[in-house]
């Protein structure tokens, strides 16, 4: 005969392989989509470009040297300079660290609020009216001017960028997050482990969390990319990281006045942003297709 | 229908006071004294006083909401300080241009978007539908502001066929103002045009599956009947709604490219109010733009019943 214990080790073993199994086939599947596997290959090369920044410039980003302005692409410039005789390699590599710094604090700040908020909202029927309202009345904000509103308040600084985004973005990430709680918790397993007594936090945390995650993680995603885009044009109106942190907004807004004498001021950032951006996006894609329960065979 | 747009008018209220909420904290979460950091540190305190007193900011912030609410029902959003005006009368000099940038990016949109995403699904996993989903994923991820700077080197610049700003109001000269808005509308418009492109795209696919265009075709209609007239208005629901969001972000959106293009609409004037730190002007330009946004989904969401006659008012 086998006692309880015996029965959940066995439950749980089960349950394991099975997670495992899961996860495997989800690896299979993103690995099959070429253009997933090309995103999270783009986001790879920009990673790199950040983490290395110190070691891969050839120039330190915010040295002026005037007797080097404006030069072309070339062997001792690969992206050439700016208007002061800056590398604008140097500072695109550097730009890339803040873009995807001000990306992924963004992205955290809006799945902690996402899932803490949608929680609550989807859950709890009595917390769900006025939590919603207050995300419709913040998504009624159009996203960049809303941006650019809180920036005026909270001053040009990097860390208030962050916060900024993540304010006009996280009721989006609430709205997902809710969307799964209410289809989750009217499934059956819910009722069980309910009828076992199980806390309200329990639940929410245990049961219905781990259930939200694909639709949270693919929202993630897309969060990093808006971000990095809506970053840059934050910086490209002055409303950003302050000059002359390398931002690569603010090297495309320094360049535009030189666009017909010296294009590869704008070009090389603007590069930049669309190559991190279509990274994030296929693999947000990706991600999509492979969590998607219809598309497993 | 008439009980269902009266409902959905009270609906939309108390969103609209959330809104004038957060329009209206948002000068008080300044740090520190928002009178003092809008005069600046040269300021006496005599200035920061009276200042003060003309905000009303001497009052408690409860009463201060009640009055900024009830002048902002007359149409008074408070006086700008850099242009020395009442905003009200800034912001609507200002939001014709705006709106008709916005609007032509969304015709622009709608005209790309709508046909690129049928194409794409009646040609399901042929080059066509590759070439259309490759440019849409270059669209969503390429920054209006840069598009717009190429735009203006290659069409303005290097070719002389369009002009690379100015404005001319569509009503007074029709043609002038839209060679003028041809270049910041696609700029702004196509990101739109590719998120709308893929969204066609996924909701013709849904439902060209159904059983019905089976019948359909069947029934030895020509495809383009069972595509437009069948399949293309039960998809288009889900477009639609995109069509609410994308006005929204084109409004925002709009503040970036008129800045390219240096056009003078609600964007511009935004821009110099945060360097001037003028808050009354941000704000009501903030509140001005959440309305138009709100308004513009409730008639998106009284459409949906004429594209979908499922979809019952009561």
């Amino acid at each position: 005969m086998f006692d309880d214990a015996s029965v959940g080790r066995t439950a749980a073993g089960t349950m394991d392989r099975g997670a495992k199994a899961l996860g495997c086939e989800f690896l299979r599947r993103l690995w099959r989509n070429r253009l997933a596997v090309s995103g999270f290959g783009l986001l790879a090369v920009v990673l790199a470009a950040a983490l290395l920044a110190d070691v891969l410039s050839p120039h330190d980003p915010l040295t002026m040297i005037v007797r080097e302005r404006m030069l072309a692409p070339g062997a001792q410039h690969l992206m050439g300079t700016d208007n002061f005789g800056r590398d604008i390699f140097s500072r695109v590599l550097h730009g890339a660290r803040l873009s995807l710094g001000v990306g992924s604090g963004v992205m955290l700040f809006t799945v902690g609020v996402g899932v803490l908020f949608g929680l609550l909202s989807g859950y709890s029927p009595r917390l769900d009216g006025p939590i919603m309202r207050v995300m419709d009345a913040m998504m009624a904000f159009p996203a960049i001017l809303f941006g650019i509103a809180i920036m005026a308040v909270l001053g040009p600084k990097t860390i208030n960028v962050v916060i900024a985004l993540s304010v006009v973005y996280a009721p989006r990430t609430v709205r997902i997050v809710r969307a799964s709680v209410l289809a989750i918790r009217q499934l059956d397993y819910i009722e069980a482990v309910r009828a076992q007594a199980a806390g309200h936090l329990r639940i929410l945390f245990r049961h219905i969390l781990p259930n939200c995650l694909s639709p949270l993680v693919v929202q993630a995603t897309f969060n990093f990319a808006y971000a990095v885009l809506a970053e840059a044009s934050l910086s490209f109106v002055g409303a950003g990281a302050p000059p002359p942190t390398p931002s690569w907004g603010n090297i495309l807004s320094e360049g535009r006045i030189y666009m017909q004498t010296a294009s590869w001021i704008t070009i090389f950032p603007g590069l930049a942003i669309a190559i991190t951006v279509l990274g994030l996006n296929l693999a947000g894609d990706g991600l999509r297709d492979a969590l998607d329960p219809r598309m497993r065979t | 229908m008439t009980v269902y747009v009266f409902r959905r008018l009270l609906g939309i209220f108390p969103v609209l006071i959330l809104v004038a909420l957060g329009s209206f904290l948002l000068v008080h979460l300044v740090p520190g004294d928002p009178a003092m950091v809008m005069l600046g540190n040269d300021a006496t305190p005599q200035q920061i006083q009276a200042l003060k007193t003309q905000m009303g900011l001497d009052r408690s912030l409860p009463e201060q909401f009640a009055l900024w609410g009830r002048q902002v029902l007359r149409g008074n959003l408070g006086e700008s300080f850099f242009l020395g005006r009442p905003v009200t009368q800034s912001l609507i000099e200002r939001l014709p241009a705006t709106l008709q940038l916005a609007l032509l990016s969304l015709v622009f949109s709608l005209l790309i978007g709508i046909p690129a995403g049928i194409l794409a699904a009646v040609r399901q996993n042929t080059k066509w539908d590759q070439l259309i989903m490759i440019t849409a994923m270059g669209g969503i991820s390429i920054p209006s502001f840069w598009l717009g700077l190429f735009l203006i080197l290659v069409f303005s610049v290097q070719l002389g066929w369009l002009p690379s700003g100015g404005y001319a109001p569509l009503w007074d000269d029709f043609w002038g103002g839209l060679r003028i808005l041809v270049l910041p509308s696609i700029s702004l418009g196509f990101m739109q045009a590719a998120l709308i492109a893929r969204m066609t795209r996924s909701s013709m696919l849904e439902v060209l599956r159904q059983d019905y265009v089976r019948t359909a075709k069947a029934k030895g209609l020509d495809w383009w009947r069972v595509t437009l007239k069948h399949a293309l208005k039960n998809a288009m629901i889900p477009v639609i709604t995109t069509i609410g969001t994308a006005f929204g972000v084109l409004l925002g959106g709009a503040v970036i490219v008129e800045i390219v293009f240096t056009y003078p609409g609600l964007g511009r004037l935004v821009v110099l109010a945060v360097q001037r730190r003028d808050y009354p002007l941000v704000q009501g330009a903030l509140l001005l733009a959440s309305v138009i946004y709100v308004l513009v989904n409730l008639a998106v969401d009284l459409l949906y019943g004429v594209f979908d006659p499922r979809i019952k008012y009561e």
